[in-house]
């Protein structure tokens, strides 16, 4: 990944913050430059996501790509997020075993990746399972 | 009055036994447990370093301080494990935690003491005015040589503070700190890993500091040991708190509240704030808490705190330092060298 392509979208990878539309009060993310119902009338605000979600669906990856020998065996999922929006994200401290479909999640801060030992480290959002409400 | 507004802990959940480590290297697991008194130490995962440690402790104070980020006028992120030496970790904390761009931003680095180094810089700058909010934060994914006695202790965790004027859940009463040249630890530039002076550097480094400073502290404030409810110690091993304490004459009730360090490990620059924290996550308002920091090369930084009525609602809004003990993944070595990145594929 290029440099400027990854800190130009520091703002969502960091912290989970879409958009939503003034008019239909769509949300967003990743965030979108122009609201698809509204279209010409919709009008883009920032908004920040509150990080909580649950488990529509995941893979196991066995087999990773470069750069991620280290981690694997690792889980992918897709979250749909409280207020709406769905993403692709990795799914830490949870056990291969013990992921499931509807499972509550959380936003976490981590390291997503990193260009070897002298480049960039990429941070960004993933999810772990959420602690119990009490 | 000036003081902390809102404080934050984060301590990853593997953890490794000290038999473990030992039976790697031939040591008696028993003995070296007895030594050091640490049982089991917290270990980063892989894709975790300081500055995704100082992120969640950081995410968690602000829970507590229910402020806007955009509040926070400064924020300085102490560590020995900053995972760039050039290009700050504290940028990376603010623009986390939505606090840019409208603030100073720096990193500290002093050993196991630039969190406290760190508070007191934001401490200054709110009892100033420039600031209305400053963040200060110690973090660290400490480092240890395969083999090395450091390899027992040296873990990974931090605590983030909050300090400000408005409706403090402790007030920070006064600060002294304690400094000479003292070489007892140190990593040159480009080393992974740290040296240090081997036995003998307890005396003239750790217990020569920390009891200066929290001395120091206390004759300034015409105070004793017996006006404390607390005192806290940074911990590289579970003997030296104890040993500083009783010499200080404090009593086991003011000081074994404080002490974590048996079941996580030495979190460096996270250390003596962890303590404060698990503190904190039990004194009651009008409660008086001593805290001294140390940190190698050398200096301790000493805290009088008064906790206040705010705590009681501030402290169920983010997890408890025991929140973050009791969840835990045991790992055997093999692991804990590949998390550490010790091997390379």
């Amino acid at each position: 990944m290029s440099i400027p392509r990854f800190w130009r979208n520091i703002k969502s990878r960091y912290d989970l913050i879409g958009k939503q539309c003034k008019s239909c009060k769509s949300i967003y993310f990743p965030p979108r430059n122009f609201c698809p119902k509204c279209r010409r009338i919709g009008e883009l605000e920032d908004y920040k996501l509150k990080g909580k979600g649950e488990v529509v669906t995941y893979t196991i990856i066995r087999t990773p790509p470069d750069g991620f020998d280290m981690v694997s065996p690792y889980i992918m999922g897709i979250v749909e997020l409280e207020e709406g929006p769905m993403l692709t994200t990795q799914i830490v401290d949870a056990d291969v075993n013990e992921i499931y479909i509807g499972m509550p999640v959380e936003r976490v801060f981590r390291k997503i990746g990193e260009d070897g030992d002298a480049g960039l480290i990429y941070y960004g959002y993933k999810f772990r399972p959420a602690p119990k409400e009490e | 009055m000036e003081g902390i507004v809102g404080y934050g802990v984060y301590i990853p959940r593997y953890r490794i036994k000290t038999e473990e480590i030992a039976r790697v290297w031939g040591n008696d697991g028993e003995s070296v447990k007895k030594g050091l008194m640490i049982g089991e130490k917290a270990v980063a995962g892989i894709d975790e370093d300081a500055a995704t440690i100082a992120v969640e402790a950081a995410r968690n104070a602000l829970s507590r301080a229910e402020i806007s980020a955009k509040e926070i006028g400064a924020i300085y992120v102490g560590s020995e494990s900053h995972p760039y030496t050039v290009k700050p970790t504290a940028t990376i904390v603010a623009e986390a935690v939505d606090a840019t761009p409208e603030l100073t931003a720096a990193d500290f680095e002093f050993a196991c003491k630039a969190g406290t180094a760190a508070m007191q810089a934001v401490l200054a700058l709110v009892k100033s005015g420039m600031v209305k909010y400053g963040l200060a934060i110690g973090s660290d994914t400490a480092q240890g040589a395969p083999g090395d006695p450091l390899e027992y202790t040296a873990a990974g965790g931090g605590a983030a503070y909050i300090i400000g004027k408005n409706n403090p859940l402790a007030t920070i009463e006064a600060t002294y700190s304690f400094t000479t040249d003292t070489p007892d630890f140190w990593r040159r530039e480009g080393q992974p890993y740290p040296r240090h002076g081997g036995r003998f550097t307890g005396l003239p480094a750790y217990f020569k500091h920390v009891s200066s400073a929290a001395k120091g502290l206390m004759d300034s404030l015409g105070k004793g040991p017996e006006d404390f409810d607390f005192a806290v110690f940074h911990q590289p091993n579970g003997k030296f708190p104890r040993v500083v304490a009783k010499k200080l004459g404090f009593e086991k009730e003011q000081f074994e509240a404080g002490i974590l360090v048996d079941r996580i490990g030495n979190t460096y620059s996270g250390s003596s704030i962890l303590g404060l924290a698990k503190v904190l996550d039990i004194a009651k308002p009008g409660q008086k808490i001593l805290l001294t920091s140390f940190g190698s090369g050398a200096g301790s930084d000493a805290f009088s705190l008064v906790v206040e009525d705010s705590i009681e609602e501030k402290r169920p809004l983010a997890p408890l330092v025991e929140d973050y003990i009791s969840d835990k993944v045991y790992i055997d070595y093999a692991i804990y060298v590949k998390l550490r990145k010790k091997i390379r594929v």
